[in-house]
């Protein structure tokens, strides 16, 4: 019997022929990407985010997001013949009758959690390395719409299950959209299809979570992504490190590599926690009633911070040509907005303070820049204060504080954390910088103390490069991360091969031609 | 899980059917009895409270309760109120949870062990009734298993319960420090006599707000949705988005940035 042979070369030919691919693969290939532990907090996102598509695909099969009114009959028998709508009912199906379902619904539920927490730390990593500036605000705008549209998202899917608390959560959305001044009723009628909570506004926040919200999360993380490949990634700089290079791994095989087992450790995490810890119990929370609002209702996390902003405003209401403007405006509407404006201008608004208008591919260690980490400590301060006094009902229940006091305390946290924050960290970029200055002129401490002819005990310090005639190291201060241990240098022995800390051997690793980065269009003065 | 605690309860629930048919026989009987009956809180307790007891109780309450409550229960100014018409429930509730005697003046009597036994409780709320009558416990099964009437529980525990004893049970915050605590730790003896008789923050449900049936209805929503044992996993605390956010960010984040920092490790 004659075997049916497939020769791999022939067939890549046959391609190749015909779809003209092999330079364009071998250049995505060849792409190098650095390796600094923080670059993998935003795959943690992409990851969480297929996750969430493929579970949540899982659930589309099995839910029916229908007001229609039924008689619960199922096995659940703490609700057995409660009335509630189908959409509820399917709910508790897909808990309790459908195979792997109610995992499915927790792995869901958690890798949104998952998927937000990751989007905020992977901000954080952007903003505080300076990893936004020129060419890349592009892909920081892209990437501040990703974490709106998550929290759109997010919160649709929550109001889905018509449970009582999601019932809640639409209800506070809907008196936020009443607060508009001028459109708010219109804009609530015409969005809730009529009075609350009426019939339409599941079905269509169906729609909006499983295809509108998630084709554009596509779409965008697709975006953001390209962009990503197309103008490289940045890397912290160092030794052989330049802006017009990248130092690192290349696509195929040693990132890939690590790129499919970190989603295999994500992925591990996700159904470790959807395993592990229940989330969303609906069936405790029962159907959605207008008059049932339980102690502890909250929204998911990424909306506690408005949750939190709204508790700590004032009952103030202003009335103004005809209009009266609730308290709940503020706090829901004006703030949220201030905060993403700012947050997506921010490149550009420091590109105006500082004049820096440049090209930058070399982060920056966020030590090297004590004004923009103080800032980015004081919007941390600000947010942490926000998401706090969302829970603080919780915590003041746990922990015995009056719940008033949480409340002054959010208050007046509010006005004294960031001040705080900001002053803290600033000093905090200045230690840090002193430090690295100190160690360069003085070089490390190795711990070998000598006594000298006096007497006097010194402790004999390895200088990091030739020193002049005082024995001050020349080596200039250049953001490079400074050895501060002996066995950083090669004495002592090799550390022990680390687990957390990475080796660097800036010699093997490739690095990727210059010439591309002009196909990044414009130009700075570098 | 779920189709299996059905099982168990039925079986339970066969068990006890006698027990069961008599209970509710007796409850009706009480119902009806008190539909007929002119005083609204005539019941089946009085009859066991002997003189005897009575005489028991004033002792143990000039001993442990009057320098709060006063000679006589009739209250002392900023110690404690008069308990005159306050009735053997509220006394065997605030007792039998170890709430009174009340150790120092704090914002709101808790839980404690109690200090009397059964049959002083007795004894006291006897007294206490002796002086001025008020809302009496009635006798007998108080919960039922049967799946109707737990549903029925719980739907009216969601509707006048939750808003302060939360959906899980677990409690809340109130304004001011105070707060509702958990019903964990609370009898069907408990539950009907907080809802009778209001202890501190908590509304008074009346037979005219929760009729009888009602009341023992959530009793046994209650006693139910403590045997639950969470079908998703470790239940962190019942109390819904909180406990879920900590956790997504102590395990998930804080695990897979050290799984960043293992990998970025092995270059
Ligand atoms: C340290 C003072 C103190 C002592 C001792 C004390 N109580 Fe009280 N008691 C209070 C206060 C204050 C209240 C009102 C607040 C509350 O309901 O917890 C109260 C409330 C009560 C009530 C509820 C009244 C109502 O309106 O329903 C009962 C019943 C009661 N006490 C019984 C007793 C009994 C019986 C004892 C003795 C075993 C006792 N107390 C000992 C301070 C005290
Ligand atoms: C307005 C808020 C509020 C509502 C509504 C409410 N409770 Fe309470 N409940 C409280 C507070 C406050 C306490 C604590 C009273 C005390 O310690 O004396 C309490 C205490 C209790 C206790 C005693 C807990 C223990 O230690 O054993 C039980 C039982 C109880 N409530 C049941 C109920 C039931 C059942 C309902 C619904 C019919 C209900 N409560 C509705 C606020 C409330
Ligand atoms: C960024 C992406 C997403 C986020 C943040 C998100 C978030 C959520 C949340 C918080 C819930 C409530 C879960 C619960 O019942 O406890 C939910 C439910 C749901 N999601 Fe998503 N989701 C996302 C993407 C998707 C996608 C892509 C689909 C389908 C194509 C989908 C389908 C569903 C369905 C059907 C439900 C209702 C399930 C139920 O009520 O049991 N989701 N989502």
């Amino acid at each position: 019997m004659k075997r049916p042979t497939i020769d791999p070369g022939k067939s890549a030919a046959w391609t190749d022929d015909r779809l003209a691919v092999a330079s364009p693969v071998r250049r995505l290939m060849n792409k190098v990407f650095p390796d600094h532990w923080s670059f993998l907090l935003g795959e943690i996102a992409l990851y969480s985010f297929v996750v969430l598509l493929l579970s949540g695909v899982f659930l589309t099969l099995f839910f029916d997001p229908s007001m229609q009114e039924v008689v619960y009959q199922g096995p659940y028998t703490p609700l057995y013949g409660i009335p509630m709508s189908r959409a509820f009912e399917s709910s508790l199906e897909i808990s309790f009758e459908v195979r792997g379902g109610l995992i499915m619904r927790q792995i869901h539920h958690w890798a949104a959690l998952l998927f937000m927490a990751s989007i905020l730390v992977h901000m954080f990593r952007v903003f505080f390395t300076g990893a936004f500036r020129r060419p890349r605000e592009l892909n920081w705008l892209i990437g501040m719409t990703l974490l709106i549209l998550g929290i759109l998202e997010g919160f649709a899917g929550y109001s889905l299950p018509d449970d009582a608390l999601s019932g809640t959560g639409l209800r506070i959305m809907h008196a936020i959209v009443l607060s508009i001044p001028v459109i708010g009723t219109w804009t609530a009628f015409a969005l809730f299809g009529g009075e609350f909570p009426g019939t339409d506004i599941v079905p269509r926040l169906y729609i909006v979570h499983v295809l509108l919200v998630p084709g554009l999360l596509l779409a965008l993380i697709g975006a953001h992504m390209g962009l990503l490949v197309k103008q490289k990634h940045t890397q912290f700089p160092g030794p052989g490190r330049t802006e017009d290079n990248v130092v690192g791994h290349r696509m195929v095989p040693g990132f890939a590599a690590k790129a499919g087992g970190f989603f295999m450790i994500v992925f591990a995490m996700i159904a470790f926690l959807g395993g592990v810890f229940q989330i969303n119990p609906i069936w405790l929370f029962g159907p959605y009633e207008a008059a049932v609002v339980s102690a502890g209702s909250q929204p998911d996390w990424y909306v506690g911070f408005l949750d939190g902003s709204t508790r700590l405003m004032p009952p103030w209401e202003i009335t103004a040509f005809g209009h009266t403007v609730p308290a709940l405006f503020w706090p829901t509407v004006v703030l949220p907005g201030i905060l993403f404006t700012v947050a997506m201008l921010y490149p550009w608004l420091e590109q105006r303070y500082t004049g820096d208008r440049a090209h930058h591919n070399l982060l920056q260690r966020p030590r090297d820049v004590p004004d923009r980490t103080a800032l980015g400590a004081m919007a941390v301060g600000f947010y942490v204060v926000l998401f706090i006094s969302g829970g603080n009902d919780i915590i003041a229940e746990k922990f015995d504080i009056s719940l008033n006091a949480m409340t002054w305390i959010g208050r007046v946290g509010l006005l004294v954390v960031p001040p705080l924050a900001y002053y803290v960290a600033h000093r905090l970029c200045l230690g840090l910088q002193q430090n690295d200055r100190e160690t360069l002129v003085h070089g490390v401490e190795t711990g070998i103390i000598r006594r000298l002819p006096n007497g006097a005990f010194v402790e004999v310090h390895q200088p990091l490069g030739p020193v002049d005639d005082h024995g001050h190291g020349e080596l200039g201060y250049a953001g490079w991360a400074v050895p501060k241990k002996m066995n950083r240098l090669g004495a002592l022995g090799s550390s022990v091969k680390g687990f957390f800390v990475p080796i660097e051997q800036p010699t093997e690793a490739p690095v990727s031609p210059a010439p591309s980065r002009e196909l990044t269009g414009a130009r700075g003065d570098d | 899980m779920i189709s299996s605690s059905a099982a168990r309860v039925g079986d339970r629930f066969r068990r006890h059917s006698g027990l069961v048919v008599l209970a509710l026989a007796l409850g009706l009987l009480g119902t009806m009895y008190a539909a007929f009956a002119p005083v609204s809180q005539a019941d089946e307790q009085k009859t066991t409270a002997s003189a005897e007891d009575v005489r028991e109780g004033q002792q143990l309450f000039e001993g442990g309760c009057i320098t709060c409550h006063g000679r006589n229960a009739q209250g002392v100014q900023d110690r404690g109120p008069s308990l005159i018409g306050v009735g053997a429930a509220s006394v065997e509730f605030q007792v039998g949870t170890g709430r009174m005697p009340m150790a120092r003046n704090e914002a709101q009597a808790v839980r404690k062990p109690a200090l009397y036994d059964d049959k002083q409780t007795r004894q006291l709320a006897a007294y206490v009734e002796s002086i001025g009558g008020g809302p009496q416990l009635p006798s007998g099964e108080l919960r039922s298993t049967d799946k109707d009437v737990i549903a029925e529980g719980g739907r009216l525990f969601r509707l006048n319960c939750s808003s302060c004893h939360a959906f899980g049970m677990g409690g809340g915050a109130l304004s001011s420090g105070k707060f509702a605590p958990s019903l964990q730790p609370s009898t069907d003896r408990d539950l009907y006599a907080a809802m009778l008789t209001g202890p501190q923050n908590m509304p008074v449900f009346g037979d005219n707000q929760l009729t009888r049936d009602e009341k023992k209805a959530i009793i046994s929503y209650v006693q139910a949705q403590k045997g639950d044992q969470d079908p998703g996993g470790a239940g962190i605390g019942r109390t819904g988005p909180v406990p879920e956010g900590l956790v997504v960010f102590l395990v998930g984040i804080v695990g897979l940035l050290i799984a960043t920092l293992w990998i970025a490790g092995k270059s």
